[in-house]
């Protein structure tokens, strides 16, 4: 009877710890963090330490002399007006071209393939075709200048110049908004549509009051991606833009302190504030988000 | 209330698969209809061209005389109730039940009355703030009936909306459909495959075979008189035996074959179906609670060996292989054990005989 009367024995540590989610599968994630720790996390810190170790001004003197000097912080106002006209340019034209390719129409996989390629392209041979394309007596301005649009002499400034670059964000940008944008939009049940419908809702109806609201959050998603991907242009900026003026971004500002001026500690201050300012928009966006639905849709996504 | 929904000919066509051919019926003000088939036998795509959410490729529907199949869905003004609800996920029970009429510009202080009858009427009034996710399988379903019928539609759809409930539940929301439907007065089209829930519901049924109206009738008329095996089939007549005739005497009929001789009714044909003639292959559709264990002295019509008993509390259901290894069911009161030989008899009147073997309707 006493060995009745004994509390019941302990299950084995294994069962204990599996029953915290912990099992070998875990070190399936070894290679991966380290990976992280090494090529992202170390070089991180040791960026933000360097920033806080300029020559001169003391600990925060990288940033005081980032927001003392005019042309370094203007570099977030035109940053910022790459990147949030473009992945608003890139989220927008997603919307209504995925809402079309929900259904099934011939030429469709053809239209995909159109739409995805720019993913492949490397921003530099976006910015070669930009340069050609819409150069002085690229096809664009001579098309134009052919159609009696602009005068001979006077062509388009499209290239280094800010639309270059906006151009050059769009390309790169929209297929991963598409893609996105696509697969959230697949995952709302056709059927929602279709009782809204039977409901008396027109087309515009149905996107406004149910479609729309669902793919909300999906947006937001989506627009942080493409921002991110506009805030921390580069090559672009470099190539079809205009880097000492109208598009001398946050990062090139970054890399000329770094690698010009060989002040690593200012390039890391630049970065650091660069990276600061990423995630403020990316916590507003996702702040937004919280606001709305954001559960089950129904369908396959 | 309408007075009549005509289909004329509808049909509906993917390419070549014909998917509902000419279904032609007329659903009065009020009634209650089932469509009843196995799964692609065109029914929900009957339902859908309905609802206007599938185009027709033949025929019309007619509402009180006016030509409807030419409208979008939102213009047709039919409560449709979805298999898997479809209820929108983001807006409150409330809202999705008002959605309709907000839709239809009602004025507010009209929306708010009328969802709250509707709500007190499928029992929710207390869940009216909560998310469709926060609910369970059958109140959700019942907010899927109260979004519907809240627009007080002409003709309330429904496709299959028990299906995705538990076998308790399904029972008390057949009752609960049944009464909404009494105290709305509507009038409903009701597609399933549950024989049981369309007999039980139905004041008419449509059985369908492969896009084609098999029968239609009231849910006595096909219970008592199927007018082709299939139908039988559905109604619950599990055992089909594929026999020949060997004497014809008026509506008797004497068939054999397969060790198998009994005596059965020759069913009430359809029109254009295949004339029952002496030497013809026949099909035999008996209830599995019209074969019987014979009593001594009674006529055997065939024995059996019983190959799987279940118990059922009062009876046993039994699953039987007679000498040439055709399956039969029944039901018996009578202790049965596995292995038992059985000799069976059924009731004359109680064996349907159907002209044609095979695959013949």
């Amino acid at each position: 009877m006493s060995a009745l009367a004994a509390a019941p024995p302990r299950p084995a540590l294994r069962h204990r710890l599996a029953e915290h989610g912990v099992d070998r599968t875990l070190l399936l994630m070894l290679p991966g963090i380290v990976a992280i720790a090494a090529l992202f996390c170390y070089p991180f810190v040791y960026g933000l330490g360097l920033s806080f170790q300029p020559s001169k001004g003391g600990v925060f003197g990288a940033y005081r002399s980032f927001f003392g000097d005019s042309f370094s912080s203007g570099t977030i106002a035109t940053t910022f007006g790459l990147a949030i006209p473009s992945s608003l340019i890139n989220v927008g034209l997603s919307v209504p071209i995925s809402y079309r390719m929900r259904g099934d129409f011939r030429g469709k996989r053809l239209l995909l393939t159109l739409l995805v390629v720019p993913i492949t392209l490397g921003t530099v041979l976006t910015a070669e075709g930009i340069l050609e394309f819409f150069g002085p007596v690229g096809w664009f301005n001579l098309t134009l200048q052919k159609l009696g649009l602009v005068s001979a002499g006077a062509p388009m400034k499209l290239i280094n110049d800010y639309w270059g670059v906006l151009f050059s964000l769009i390309i790169s940008g929209f297929p991963f908004a598409f893609l996105l944008t696509h697969s959230y939009l697949s995952g709302i049940h056709p059927a929602l549509e279709k009782a809204a419908a039977t409901l008396g809702a027109g087309w515009w109806q149905r996107f406004r009051f149910v479609t729309f609201p669902l793919l909300l959050p999906g947006l937001l998603t989506t627009f942080c991606l493409t921002f991110v991907l506009g805030f921390s242009v580069f090559p672009s900026a470099m190539m079809v833009g205009d880097p000492d003026g109208k598009t001398h971004v946050i990062s090139i500002e970054a890399y000329e302190q770094a690698l010009q001026n060989f002040d690593y500690p200012q390039g890391c201050a630049d970065a650091m504030i660069m990276t600061g300012l990423m995630l403020a928009v990316i916590a507003l966006a996702m702040g937004i988000r919280a606001l709305f639905y954001s559960g089950s849709t129904g369908g396959k996504g | 209330m309408i007075s009549e929904l005509k289909l004329n000919g509808i049909s509906r066509a993917y390419g070549d698969h014909r998917a509902l051919t000419e279904l032609e019926l007329t659903v009065h003000g009020g009634e209650f209809i089932a469509l009843l088939g196995p799964s692609g036998c065109g029914k929900t795509t009957a339902l859908n061209s309905i609802a206007g959410l599938l185009p027709l490729t033949g025929g019309s529907i007619d509402l009180d005389g006016r030509r409807i199949d030419t409208l979008p869905p939102e213009k047709r003004g039919f409560g449709m109730v979805f298999q898997n609800y479809a209820l929108f996920p983001h807006l409150s029970v409330r809202r999705n039940v008002a959605f309709g009429l907000r839709m239809r510009k009602v004025a507010r202080p009209e929306i708010e009355r009328r969802v709250n009858a509707v709500l007190d009427l499928v029992r929710l009034a207390e869940h009216a703030h909560k998310l469709p996710g926060q609910l369970s399988g059958g109140q959700q379903q019942r907010v899927a009936i109260a979004r519907a019928i809240v627009l007080e539609p002409p003709l309330v759809l429904m496709d299959e909306p028990l299906s995705n409930l538990d076998a308790a539940l399904r029972l008390d929301m057949r009752a609960e459909i049944r009464r909404i439907h009494q105290e709305f007065g509507l009038t409903t089209l009701y597609v399933t495959h549950d024989q049981e829930e369309a007999l039980s519901l139905a004041d008419r049924l449509v059985v369908l075979r492969a896009g084609r109206v098999a029968q239609i009738g009231t849910p006595a008329e096909l219970y008592e008189s199927p007018r082709s095996a299939y139908v039988a089939a559905f109604m619950g007549y599990r055992n089909i035996l594929e026999l020949t005739a060997e004497v014809l005497d008026g509506t008797r009929a004497t068939v054999a074959g397969d060790g198998v001789k009994l005596v059965g009714t020759l069913a009430d044909e359809r029109d254009d179906g295949p004339v029952c003639t002496v030497g013809a292959p026949v099909r035999v559709a008996i209830r599995p609670e019209d074969l019987r264990i014979a009593a001594d002295g009674a006529d055997v019509v065939f024995e059996a060996v019983a190959e799987i008993v279940e118990y059922h509390g009062r009876e046993f259901q039994v699953d039987a292989l007679t000498r040439t290894g055709q399956r039969v069911h029944l039901r018996t009161d009578e202790r049965v054990a596995t292995g038992d030989r059985l000799a069976l008899t059924v009731d004359p009147r109680r064996a349907l005989v159907f002209a044609g073997g095979g695959d013949g309707t």
